[in-house]
């Protein structure tokens, strides 16, 4: 099997191909205008929710600090514009339930420039301080798990770090604001790079593109430092090699053991999207307060990658690339992320938050052909088993899930290796929902650990 | 003549080897015998056999040892016929006691009638799926999608779904095993014993026009039942009516005669709650439409 995907020209094994869909590739990032109200939630990394430190009724200035750290597992908000704090309550979130945000009503006519921060010279802070830096900052992984970057800089003692893995693969369909950033931002990126090696003391860096880009492999080379330490490489184009062990084993023809980090292997990954807004950021000082995101889809008139304030709601962002929200919700389908991993949003007023990388709206009739498609039982095909990258067995899963036999999925089938890339819903062609149903489980397991 | 002998060689060996081995397991089952009350043998005979861990204990088999270890009282199966209980205590010549009839109560009285839904969600069909897909399309983030796993995990078929897709509990099947309680994604059930007559039905922690605004049922937190029940019984907590079951004696149906939109009830009867008198009335029995924003 190995020898195969050799002769194929493969990076890693299994994982599939879906269509590209990357129409957005060639178009200049632009920035989107304010929205009268922006909502920023205090929970939009994986870790505490952030402390507010601003009251109703107090005037902030775009890019101060509104809501600190709790705590290291935790991230600092900062106001993605200038004006006044509206309230501090609860407001629904992309996952559905309603998390407690803070609500600025933007001034009109207010500067896109950052107001605060003071310049750092980081190239006299030891790395610990680097990765307090990073973490005033309140920078979180913008490829969309939004894990807080400060804690995944951070090289646990005994741990050595010889590598730093940046992860440009985009494998998604349609999303191309990681494309856009590594064409427009390599000079940042290359900053961000060199104080993430400084942070965590790898020796060298390695940059991973998918070839289907190959105008940003050939923007960062331009880029590279002189000195060396930074290489570019390109990985044969699959889905879901964005995973960062997917990735590893593209790039080394080495796997990361089962529940074990890259760390175990010397290796840090960050996301392109990640490194360089760091780079924008940490010589400023400044705090992250709008990300790139792909606003894209059928449904959208002028889709393209936009410069997104944090915290903007998602019917200002469709009501300016032209997909009106007046159009009836239920003739169409609105996804955060990616068409693969993304998930569906069931209201307009949800903000875009530090993990969206991509906005998709598809329209009712993009659907149709799904619409009322029914699931059969499992044919024992095994398309599954030879698409999921992680080497697990999704046939037998997906029954497991049916008779709820979660613990048995979790001890003897792996289930905890599943990162839900959704490979094998995308294959079965009995249209069962693995995916979902792994999910179902791995949440429920969750509950039960808590418990 | 050679072969028949062999044959007969052969049957009579077998037979002295079954003899011997026999003797083997005579002696081992002498020698490693086990004693065992013969009374839960008996016991578990009278049990429902159901394993539904409504009792505490293990399954059927587990609460047989634990009864005739005198460890638990008969009556706390939950499943079997008072009567059938009684015949346990008999056999073993103890007191059946009692147990307060608890039962699944939903907190969410939401049906399609009268909560909008923001988004259609088309996916996998159970709560648990569409919950994790945006928290499900429902306009109330706590309140029940009525996908029906509730109905789905009840082993007793006590639990099904009303013309509006909200669930219905027949107090009389419900045993109180707890798997609707572990299955509702939203944390909806909880196992209630029937003396707890006044209930809030409703999970939303939304401000009151927000949260009238998604659904006709919802709590509105107006503190109308505060004000009417006796002090210490009941208070608001986040945009909801809260009542402290510690102090269930001071529980009276007044408490519900004015709330506006009959959030809070009362259970005469464990099987139909009443709502008060001035709660609105609720004539629409379609769907309603999604809600646009």
């Amino acid at each position: 099997m190995k020898l195969l995907s050799y002769f194929r020209g493969e990076a890693f094994q299994r994982g599939v191909h879906p269509p590209g869909c990357k129409h957005t590739a060639d178009r200049p990032i632009r920035r989107l205008p304010f929205a009268p109200r922006l909502v920023v939630p205090l929970s939009q990394h994986i870790g505490r929710p952030s402390r507010p430190t601003v009251r109703v009724g107090e005037e902030v200035l775009r890019g101060q600090p509104i809501a600190a750290a709790d705590g290291w597992l935790s991230v600092p908000q900062h106001a993605p514009a200038t004006g006044v704090v509206e309230a501090i309550e609860l407001r629904p979130s992309a996952r559905g339930q309603w998390t407690e945000c803070i609500v600025i009503r933007a001034f009109e006519a207010s500067t896109q420039e950052v107001l605060w921060g003071a310049p750092q010279d980081l190239d006299a802070f030891p790395p610990q301080e680097i990765v307090l830096a990073v973490q005033r900052s309140g920078m979180v992984g913008l490829g969309g798990a939004a894990f807080p970057s400060h804690a995944k800089l951070t090289v646990p003692e005994g741990a050595k770090v010889e590598t730093l893995v940046v992860n440009g693969c985009e494998c998604e369909p349609y999303l191309t604001c990681d494309h856009r950033v590594m064409v427009e931002q390599a000079q940042d990126l290359m900053t961000g790079i060199r104080h993430a090696m400084r942070a965590t003391g790898a020796s060298r860096a390695i940059i991973g593109v998918e070839d289907n880009k190959p105008e940003a492999a050939e923007a960062m080379r331009r880029a590279l430092p002189p000195q060396g330490g930074i290489f570019v490489e390109e990985v044969p184009t699959k889905y879901p090699q964005g995973s960062e062990k997917m990735l590893i084993t593209a790039l080394f023809g080495v796997e990361v053991p089962s529940g074990k980090l890259p760390l175990s292997l010397g290796m840090v990954v960050n996301n392109v999207g990640t490194l360089a807004a760091l780079g924008r950021l940490l010589p400023t000082g400044q705090g992250l307060v709008e990300r790139v995101v792909t606003v894209t889809g059928p449904g959208v008139a002028r889709p393209g990658d936009y410069r997104v304030p944090l915290g903007t709601p998602l019917s200002f962002v469709l009501d300016y690339v032209g997909a009106p929200a007046s159009v009836a919700s239920n003739s169409r389908q609105v996804i955060l992320g990616g068409p693969m991993m993304g998930q569906s949003v069931a209201s307009l007023d949800v903000p875009v938050t530090k993990g969206v990388s991509g906005v998709l709206v598809f329209r009712g009739e993009d659907m149709a052909n799904r619409e009322g498609r029914r699931s059969y039982p499992c044919i024992k095909c095994g398309e599954c088993v030879e698409s999921c990258p992680m080497g697990l067995n999704p046939s037998t899963l997906g029954m497991l899930a049916a008779k709820r036999e979660y613990d048995l999925m979790a001890k003897q089938y792996h289930l905890g290796d599943c990162f839900e890339c959704g490979c094998c819903t995308y294959t079965c062609p009995s249209n069962i929902p693995l995916v979902q149903q792994f999910r179902v489980a791995k949440q429920i397991l969750r509950e039960k650990a808590v418990a | 003549m050679g072969s028949i002998s062999n044959l007969a060689y052969a049957g009579v060996f077998m037979a002295l080897l079954g003899v011997a081995l026999a003797g083997v397991i005579a002696y081992a089952s002498r020698r490693l015998y086990v004693f065992e009350d013969p009374r839960i043998d008996e016991v578990e005979a009278l049990l429902p056999k159901s394993n539904c861990g409504a009792c505490g204990t293990a399954g059927c088999r587990n609460f047989a040892e634990k009864v005739v270890a005198g460890e638990v009282i008969p009556a706390q199966c939950t499943v079997n016929a008072p009567a059938q209980n009684t015949v346990i205590a008999d056999l073993l010549g103890v007191d059946a006691g009692s147990v307060e009839k608890r039962v699944a109560r939903l907190a969410c009285a939401g049906g399609r009638h009268v909560a909008f839904m923001r988004a259609r969600y088309a996916g996998h069909a159970s709560c648990r799926a569409a919950h994790v897909v945006s928290g499900g399309g429902k306009a109330c983030a706590w309140g029940c999608l009525g996908l029906a796993d509730c109905a789905n995990v009840c082993t007793f078929g006590a639990i099904h779904m009303d013309a509006h897709g909200l669930p219905v509990v027949d107090a009389d099947k419900c045993s109180a095993c707890n798997d609707c309680v572990e299955v509702c994604p939203k944390g909806l059930f909880s196992l209630e014993p029937v003396s707890r007559k006044l209930w809030v039905a409703c999970k939303n922690l939304a401000d009151g026009d927000t949260a009238e605004a998604s659904c006709d049922v919802a709590c509105t937190a107006c503190g109308k039942c505060v004000m009417d029940s006796e002090p210490g019984l009941m208070k608001l907590d986040s945009n909801l009516a809260v009542i402290d079951y510690a102090q269930n004696a001071l529980a009276a149906r007044q408490a519900i005669e004015r709330c506006p939109t009959g959030a809070i009830v009362w259970f005469d009867n464990p099987n139909s709650p009443t709502k008060g008198a001035e709660a609105k009335k609720i004539l629409r029995q379609n769907e309603l439409p999604l809600w646009n924003l």
